[in-house]
């Protein structure tokens, strides 16, 4: 993969949210080298879509979600919300817009003020935005609280202390839906929850979505999770994106080797054996300092071929809504067969 | 002195038993109460063979392991029953003794692969630290078994690693060397404490091989400590599940799989999203949280929690009973596919009135405040 393209866009008109060929670098100290985090990265969220960006640490997907709220702002490429370009806003401009675009973050903890209420966390963007008096205001935070399934009775005196992590989760959900904000960006809002918890938190991420007609960016490295929550799902690896297709077709038939290797690497509590274990990644993921040439994937994939460190492979689509960045896809066309045939 | 020698000095076809810990519990005395941690946990582990230990945070997975090694120290510990280490009981060894077990005969990986080695003392020294202390060898010696080492679990130019700091390797490659310093002695037992949690999903596939081939290249027993009932499912010989510090279910792998008994083992399981799920599949998540070890419930522990649950189970505290199959125990009065936990199930559903049983209008709303 790992290539540039835009040929899994959608039509401008239809979309939410969209990114084009965006680029963060950021300079490693006084060396002059910069580290590639995101490199030509483009993608597209309709309304009422859930987006599931998956990869490994490093891939860039958290540094995608931060640079699609401007924080900090490419240092190029566009992205637009709701037709609006917001790169190269002035700051006042972007606070105007800022309510629209909310994040949840992965540790719901040390999100959370520890010390103030439970009440001024979740009223605290009303007060800032000055929306409606102090009695819709108590109103409005009640009745997220209770939508989250917190009881505000209860908890809106209560430090973050008190609560457990879901619980946290919980009143992080509650305080980024209190602007009725267009999209939610979820930066990994499970990895640090038990698995019995990430449960809850994904069903009310669900249940939020289908009540408010929220649309999200899921960013997480759980495949299962990300299945789970998505839509759509685009693959990164190494600040590009690989592969961008619905969830059901990409994990039944992955047409880029490195979604294959990562869907291949997880350990399943419903096999008994580990049936693929020809179909290990070996090594590493490279340091996106000196990214490899060409596909950014070819030092661990088991189909690179000379071209691959020439030539990077462009978004193109393999099957009906499947697309994928390689030169030498898993699968072509509507035919499944396995291994490729150089193009 | 390795393993595997020793191994091949034992009867052939007997299943020596290793690690035999009987009714261990460890407690905390802190400011709010004691806090039991592990409650009554008894297993036995053969040469050879990989147990892994299930449960949630706050389940003592890890204080378990840990009590085993003798790491819990400090007066505030309290640490009964007993743990046979080659049938020698271990569990009143002073620091000073068992500084001999730790490295030589157990030694341990941690989840976190960059607080668990030394900042600022190079990759080789904390390698040969304790082949020198345990095996007694000379400085070259040393080094030349650390570079073998380093090249066993897969590190690439072991020579030049020797002289590097932990902050010049990646996580994977920090955890492969803190693979190869508890290798280092041949220890008889490894504790493996979610060695793969803080790594990459496609990382976490290479070390779990890696531990793998070492446990059966020197026939070393593992206890697999983890969250994540999918490592244990393709790795482990037998499961503990725990569950507010003690063991509610206990079984060879398959059976457990095939047969489980205990219905927190069936709600995990049951709660992790599946790559073979369709995508929005509403996930049958676990309500609640787990207990309060300071002053746990007169009753089951899971049993505000339970789908199963009954009036008895709030009242009397199950005991850990056998099943059908040999090596499978559960603690549940109601147990997972039997005609009475069945009908406990149905009971609850039909009422809707069950403790724990999920909400009719969405399960999100059940978690108490």
């Amino acid at each position: 993969m790992a290539g540039s393209g835009t040929a899994h866009l959608r039509d401008p008109e239809s979309t939410l949210l969209r990114a084009e060929h965006l680029v963060v670098e950021f300079p490693v100290g006084n060396t002059g080298l910069k580290v590639h985090a995101v490199s030509d990265v483009s993608l597209d969220i309709l309304p009422g879509e859930t987006l599931g960006l998956v990869g490994e640490s490093g891939s860039g997907k958290s540094t995608t979600g931060r640079a699609l709220m401007q924080m900090p702002s490419p240092r190029s490429g566009s992205v637009t919300l709701d037709g609006r370009e917001l790169t190269g806003l002035k700051s006042n401009d972007l606070r105007e817009l800022r309510p629209q675009m909310q994040m949840i973050f992965q540790d719901p903890i040390s999100s959370l003020n520890p010390r103030r209420r439970v009440g001024e966390i979740v009223g605290e963007p009303l007060k800032i935005w000055k929306r409606g008096t102090a009695a819709e205001q108590d109103a409005l935070i009640d009745a997220t609280l209770e939508a989250v399934g917190i009881d505000p009775a209860a908890a809106r005196g209560r430090r973050p202390h008190e609560f457990s992590g879901g619980q946290c989760q919980r009143i992080c959900v509650a305080r980024a839906l209190m602007l009725d904000p267009k999209i939610i960006i979820c930066d990994e809002p499970v990895s640090a929850l038990d698995v019995s918890v990430q449960a809850q938190i994904l069903n009310l991420l669900q249940d939020m979505k289908e009540r408010y007609g929220l649309t999200m960016l899921f960013i997480a490295h759980d495949l299962a999770v990300v299945k789970n929550v998505s839509d759509r799902v685009a693959v990164m690896y190494l600040g590009k994106l690989c592969e961008v297709g619905s969830p059901d077709d990409i994990y039944a038939r992955p047409a880029h080797p490195y979604t294959r290797a990562l869907i291949d690497s997880i350990p399943s509590a419903d096999s008994e054996t580990n049936s693929h274990d020809g179909q290990r990644l070996t090594g590493e993921i490279p340091s996106p300092v000196a990214p490899p040439s060409g596909c950014r994937f070819r030092t661990r994939c088991p189909s690179a071929q000379e071209l691959c460190s020439q030539v990077e492979p462009v978004m193109r689509e393999v099957s009906a809504n499947q697309y994928v960045a390689c030169h030498f896809p898993l699968h072509e066309g509507t035919s499944d067969s396995e291994g490729a045939s150089p193009a | 002195m390795t393993a595997t020698e020793t191994d091949t000095s034992s009867p052939v076809g007997q299943r020596a038993t290793l690690l035999e810990v009987t009714d261990l519990s460890t407690s905390f005395r802190t400011e709010r109460g004691v806090v039991h941690a592990v409650d009554g946990v008894t297993f036995t582990l053969d040469r050879g063979r990989t147990l892994g230990v299930v449960g949630e945070s706050g389940s003592g997975k890890t204080v378990l392991s840990r009590s085993i090694m003798g790491l819990l120290s400090g007066k505030n510990v309290v640490r009964e029953g007993s743990v046979k280490y080659e049938g020698t009981e271990i569990i009143g060894y002073s620091a000073k003794q068992m500084s001999n077990v730790w490295g030589a005969e157990m030694s341990m990986v941690f989840q976190d692969p960059m607080t668990s080695l030394n900042p600022v003392m190079k990759i080789g020294k904390q390698i040969t630290e304790s082949l020198r202390r345990h095996l007694g060898v000379d400085k070259d010696e040393a080094e030349q078994t650390a570079i073998a080492l380093l090249k066993s679990v897969g590190i690439p130019a072991p020579e030049q690693r020797l002289g590097e700091y932990p902050h010049q390797l990646s996580g994977g490659m920090r955890q492969r060397v803190t693979i190869a310093i508890a290798l280092a002695c041949g220890p008889k037992i490894l504790f493996a404490d979610e060695p793969t949690t803080a790594l990459d999903v496609t990382v976490q596939a290479q070390i779990l091989d890696l531990l793998d081939d070492q446990q059966r290249e020197r026939h070393m027993a593992m206890i697999l400590v983890t969250h994540d009932l999918g490592v244990v499912r393709t790795r482990a010989d037998e499961i503990i599940v725990m569950y507010g510090g003690k063991v509610v279910e206990q079984a060879p792998t398959s059976t457990l799989f095939a047969s489980m008994k205990m219905p927190y083992t069936e709600a995990l399981l049951r709660s992790i999203p599946r790559l073979d799920m369709p995508s929005h599949t509403r996930l049958d998540a676990i309500p609640g949280r787990p207990p309060n070890l300071i002053a746990p419930p007169t009753g089951c522990n899971f049993a505000s929690r339970c789908r199963y649950v009954q009036p008895r189970c709030l009242e009397e505290r199950p005991p850990l009973v056998a099943a059908a199959d040999p090596g499978h125990f559960y603690r549940c009065f109601f147990p997972v596919g039997t005609p009475e936990g069945e009908a406990a199930l149905q009971a609850n559903l039909a009422s809707g009135t069950a403790v724990a049983a999920p909400a009719p209008r969405s399960s999100t709303t059940t978690e108490e405040s």
